[in-house]
């Protein structure tokens, strides 16, 4: 036996060695209840890490994440608020102030009647809760991915209407713009008739029977339920897609 | 006589090493623990964090140094320095590397070479039971006492096992002087090419020693000292600033010496295949890195133990270092003791002894993972005696989820 074992190089006798401990390493931590116990760490450590290096390197927020809040508008540059209020309203938190105000010929800012002609969110109150997404009847207010918006004091983090406007887009140009301007586009601002702007007759605007309402893209409810294929109506969509909704009286 | 520059060189270095990898270790822990629980550690200053370390020191040393009213002062502020006195001495016996030339002169990189040096590193971690101990003591606060009453319990226990570990290391070698030791081990083993590690003949030795230098370093699972659930910071709470930096690189420090030691008693120390290289790297470079890689790999064992290991009960600690350790390494001292009277009455062949000292070491630890995982139902004395049959409705369900 001796003889045996001494007869074989010294360099095999390493690699037997090397290659018995390691076999017994690996039986120590797949067999004992001890070393599966010290796998799990070592396991852990050629898993990537799990750790969000997050000024350097933020992780993508979800699709539908409830971030800071923008003002949308049209392809042409009008906005889409109409100063309606209705994100006021519905806000929980008290959150938005809105001031409307009449669009002129001479001063569109909207393709509506009215215009937010101030439009604040007080981020000291806001809860970022969506319910004013909910309500505004023509898109006009969305949210963003930005969370990054903190402020060292609270009237700055009271938002005001050139923080919340879109940017122009691409072919656009800002506001206000003139009634001429608008009907020589002939864009269709409310997806699913062709219509452009009232005009003003007399300084008054023309009734709602001749000039379609701003809520016209609205979804009106039937009382039914919307079948399985139904695509959803974005009223922010411009001229997009479109098509008859049962029960519009229209 | 070596001349006095020999001298310093060698102190110089070997301080430097053990320095420079106390701090490493800290940072390398942090890291490596994170890893561990799926987080990064520390990465803001430096490169992967590297630098963390070296700020917190500078953050340590520019704190307040806060001495509450209480407290026993002389001895408040000697404590902390008892700890890294002796944790710096107990690295004076370690070679860190082999030989080394320079001018006329060759010499090992160690500081003394005593030829009690293996008693020299025993009575050290003693010393350092002192820092605890005073340290708890002198703070006249409930918190510290109890956490060093604990931890002084604990080092005292766990010494005796360690002791007698080391005990077997002497009778094996016949010699208690650390040149000694390495070099009964860097010859071949059981077969030419098999290392010569004592940890092969001496494995039941070298487990115990490798238990007991958790506890004796007061790391994760055995750091009852500064169970920081019920004991707030154990017997350093109420230090603060530099005098608190001073106990945890006591601490950490000794993490490093106990693997240098574990490294130098069991597994051969700076010896190592040089796989023919020539010259100064064979007898400088790879001693070196040998003993540097065998100390790292300790220390990550002992950095596992902290990532997976759950705190140890103090009454079962201390069944284990009483019940299970002291009577495995007194029984391991009488086998070794036995092998080598057998063999100095000319009874046995070199290799079966050896043979004969690995399979008992084998059997023992056979029985310890066998016996430890049984033991853990049936010998809880709160245990309940008979389990409660199963209801008949919860069987016919999982019958019927069965088919």
């Amino acid at each position: 036996m001796t003889e045996f074992l001494t007869s074989i190089p010294a360099p095999v006798v390493t690699i037997i060695t090397v290659l018995v401990l390691v076999a017994l390493a690996w039986l120590f931590l797949t067999r004992t209840v001890l070393g599966r116990g010290f796998s799990v760490p070592l396991r852990t450590m050629l898993r990537p890490v799990e750790t969000a290096e997050y000024p350097e390197k933020p992780r993508p927020v979800a699709p539908r994440f409830h971030g800071r809040h923008q003002l949308n508008r049209y392809a042409d540059g009008l906005e889409k608020c109409i100063g309606c209020e209705l994100c006021a309203w519905a806000c929980p938190a008290d959150a938005i102030y809105v001031q409307g105000a009449d669009n002129t010929a001479e001063a569109r800012f909207s393709p509506g009647e009215r215009y937010a002609e101030d439009y604040q969110i007080n981020y000291n109150r806001c809860i970022l809760c969506g319910l004013c997404i909910e309500a505004c009847p023509t898109r006009a207010l969305t949210m963003t991915h930005e969370y990054e918006f903190s402020a060292d004091s609270r009237s700055a983090l009271v938002y005001t209407k050139d923080q919340l406007l879109a940017v122009v887009p691409p072919g656009g140009y800002d506001t206000p713009h003139t009634d001429r301007e608008v009907r020589e586009r002939g864009l269709n601002y409310y997806g699913g008739l062709a219509v452009t702007p009232p005009t003003v007759k007399g300084g008054k605007y023309a009734p709602a029977a001749a000039a379609p309402s701003a809520r016209a893209g609205q979804v009106i409810p039937t009382g039914k339920l919307p079948a399985p294929g139904d695509q959803p109506i974005d009223p922010a969509t411009v001229g997009g897609p479109t098509r008859p909704r049962d029960g519009d009286s229209r | 006589m070596t001349p006095l520059w020999v001298g310093l060189l060698t102190t110089v270095v070997v301080f430097a090493y053990f320095l420079i990898a106390t701090a490493v270790l800290i940072w390398a822990e942090r890291r490596v623990v994170g890893k561990m629980q799926s987080r990064l550690g520390p990465n803001r200053v430096g490169p992967f964090g590297a630098l963390q370390t070296l700020v917190d020191g500078v953050k340590m040393f520019f704190k307040e140094d806060f001495t509450p009213a209480m407290v026993n002062n002389p001895i408040f502020t000697i404590a902390p320095l008892v700890g890294v006195i002796a944790g710096f001495l107990s690295i004076a016996v370690i070679p860190i590397g082999g030989e080394v030339t320079l001018g006329d002169e060759t010499f090992t990189l160690v500081v003394a070479d005593l030829s009690v040096g293996a008693l020299w590193v025993l009575g050290m971690g003693s010393l350092h039971v002192y820092s605890v101990f005073l340290a708890g003591w002198s703070s006249r606060s409930p918190y510290p006492l109890l956490g060093g009453i604990r931890s002084s319990a604990q080092m005292v226990s766990y010494e005796i096992a360690q002791g007698l570990a080391i005990a077997s290391v002497f009778v094996y070698t016949g010699s208690l002087r650390v040149s000694d030791i390495i070099a009964g081990q860097s010859g071949a083993g059981f077969v030419d090419g098999m290392p010569g590690w004592y940890a092969i003949p001496l494995f039941p030795a070298f487990l115990v020693f490798a238990v007991g230098m958790v506890a004796e370093a007061a790391r994760p699972p055995f750091d009852l000292a500064e169970a920081e659930g019920e004991l707030v910071g154990g017997y350093h709470t109420e230090y603060s600033g530099l005098r608190f930096g001073m106990f945890m690189l006591a601490e950490f420090m000794q993490v490093v010496t106990m693997s240098a030691i574990v490294v130098t008693l069991f597994l051969g120390g700076p010896s190592g295949p040089t796989f023919g290289l020539p010259g100064w790297i064979a007898t400088w470079v790879m001693p070196l890195l040998w003993f540097t890689i065998k100390t790292v790999a300790f220390v990550f064992f002992f950095i596992l133990l902290r990532g997976a290991l759950p705190r140890y009960r103090y009454d079962r600690l201390m069944d284990l270092g009483w019940k299970v350790l002291i009577p495995v390494a007194l029984v391991w001292v009488l086998v070794t003791a036995g092998f080598v009277l057998m063999n100095e009455i000319g009874g046995l062949d070199t290799n079966v002894r050896i043979g004969l000292a690995a399979a008992a070491g084998l059997l023992v630890i056979g029985v310890l993972i066998s016996g430890g995982a049984r033991a853990r139902d049936d010998q809880r004395p709160d245990a309940p005696a008979a389990r409660p049959e199963p209801d008949a409705q919860a069987v016919s369900d999982r019958e019927e989820v069965a088919q």
